[in-house]
């Protein structure tokens, strides 16, 4: 469902941010993609996006991402940004909630089908119609959520779905996240997060894939996640 | 609350004004978005010595204010950085057209002080009007009923992100003035030698957010315009309505009103 082949990347006349990246994830999968800051996590996002081009090869869905099909692939791919205020532009919820739907030709009557079946399974329902200012950090990272679910995407990119939330909201987060059936690639500092939604997890240090396998192995190597300038989820410490 | 925050909150106040409930904010915006139009035209339309026929034209908003429950005081408050601007306009008339218009006792007014008197007015109403039109429909249905209107898209969409991104690059002045007086406490405002690099690091940070909004526009598909929350659409009595409504202003515009409301009482 995703695949990079030997992707590099590098800013002009910088330094190799990403070298030779190769990895698949299967339709279906839920996978933690982490490391230290500036490991290059964020900058695979954007190339799974389509935001940023590097040297390689980028699949989604088995169509290689290049800006002539930039449409298509984000037609199938929906990117949760960290920062909600951004990825909510729009004055309510219900507004940013048909933006793509309409965006992608969808008619009216399917757009709101698919925004009540969306609300209604991350029971948001009473947020329909409320302005995005009013609403708290976490309901704005779960409507955050719906938008993209609105896109009925077949793959979802995270980045730090349950930075700065409150013990609770994140709970939520993380539950939703549990609930998605598609495809999702999950970028966090938060490895217990990551313990508790992904079957997989891929390492990264400077640029370059140092693990990947499953998560409890990886999440559980003290010395491998040491050495990398990470330490062992909490829950595994208080044990 | 700083005075920076102080702005956002009466920016987005604009919104929460737009979602109370009374027979202006029902009416459709298409109408509305018209009539107002039309209302704007024909008060700029008035003689600059017309100051009495134009002055019928106040009741307009007032009766319209008093519709919508939204008191004309708060209009008021809320353009009152503009509205110094609109008084300055004519300011100065009064030293350039002498020209004797009546005589109140032995008291002579000139055409430059009713000339005076009739632009602020202009202003004041153009501006009353326009803020009742964002007040009770919102800057999305506005936007909606302009698109209807074949405005060409480009412009409709600079609309809605310009009012979108004032309160991007206000969030930032927010959170940077904040971080400044933290560290400043005793000074009023901003220092002077730190006006460069204050103005730079808010050009620098709205460009970054700016570039976020965008591509999470584009993640979703954006591909040059909006589409907007569909308004059920305008119903024939609603058209009567504003027909009515457009005949009066017109009216007023062409038959003088006041004077006719002065031989009333006066003789």
């Amino acid at each position: 469902m995703i695949e990079m082949k030997h992707v590099s990347f590098r800013y002009e006349a910088g330094k190799e941010i990403l070298d030779d990246i190769s990895f698949r994830l299967e339709a279906g999968e839920s996978v933690g993609l982490i490391g230290a800051n500036g490991a290059g996590k964020s900058t695979i996002m954007k190339l799974l996006s389509g935001i940023l081009f590097g040297d390689g090869e980028v699949l989604i869905a088995k169509t290689a991402v290049n800006p002539k099909n930039l449409y298509e692939i984000r037609r199938k791919l929906g990117y949760v940004l960290q920062d909600s205020d951004d990825q909510m532009f729009m004055p309510t919820v219900y507004e940013d909630m048909i933006f793509a739907p309409r965006n992608y030709g969808l008619s009216k009557e399917e757009t709101e089908e698919r925004i009540d079946a969306v609300l209604e399974k991350l029971d948001l329902k009473e947020l329909k119609h409320s302005r995005n200012h009013k609403i708290s950090g976490g309901e704005k990272r779960m409507a955050a959520i719906a938008t993209i679910l609105a896109m009925d995407p077949e793959v979802i990119l995270m980045d730090e779905p349950t930075a700065s939330l409150d013990p609770y909201n994140r709970r939520l987060v993380i539950n939703a996240i549990n609930s998605l059936s598609q495809t999702k690639l999950i970028t966090s500092h938060d490895l217990d997060m990551i313990l508790d939604t992904c079957g997989r997890v891929i390492l990264l240090d400077q640029g370059k894939i140092i693990a990947d396998g499953k998560t409890e192995e990886i999440l559980r190597d003290q010395k491998l996640l040491e050495a990398h300038r990470m330490e062992l989820p909490l829950s595994f410490t208080r044990r | 609350m700083n005075k920076i925050d102080q702005a956002l909150y009466e920016f987005r106040e604009m919104d929460e004004l737009a979602d109370q409930d009374s027979l202006v904010h029902r009416f459709p915006v298409l109408p509305k978005v018209l009539l107002t139009i039309l209302y704007i035209l024909i008060v700029l339309s008035f003689h600059k010595y017309d100051l009495s026929s134009l002055s019928v034209m106040i009741l307009f908003p007032v009766f319209f204010y008093q519709l919508s429950g939204i008191p004309l005081r708060k209009c008021f408050y809320k353009l009152r950085f503009v509205l110094p601007l609109v008084m300055a306009v004519g300011i100065l008339n009064p030293f350039f057209d002498h020209t004797v218009i009546m005589k109140i006792g032995p008291l002579s007014v000139t055409g430059g002080w009713i000339s005076m008197l009739t632009l602020m007015l202009k202003g004041i109403l153009a501006l009353t009007a326009s803020f009742l039109l964002v007040a009770t429909s919102g800057i999305a249905r506005i936007c909606a009923a302009l698109r209807r209107m074949h405005v060409p898209s480009v412009l409709v969409t600079l609309l809605l992100l310009t009012y979108r991104y004032i309160t991007v690059l206000s969030e930032e002045v927010s959170v940077m003035s904040n971080a400044y007086h933290l560290r400043a406490p005793r000074q009023k405002g901003i220092e002077y030698s730190a006006w460069g690099s204050f103005l730079g690091q808010l050009l620098l940070r709205s460009m970054d957010r700016a570039e976020e909004i965008y591509q999470a526009m584009l993640l979703r598909g954006f591909h040059g315009h909006f589409h907007y929350v569909d308004e059920k659409p305008a119903s024939p009595k609603d058209w009567l309505t504003g027909l009515l409504i457009g005949a009066l202003i017109v009216f007023c515009r062409y038959y003088n009103v006041a004077s006719f409301l002065g031989s009333l009482f006066v003789r």
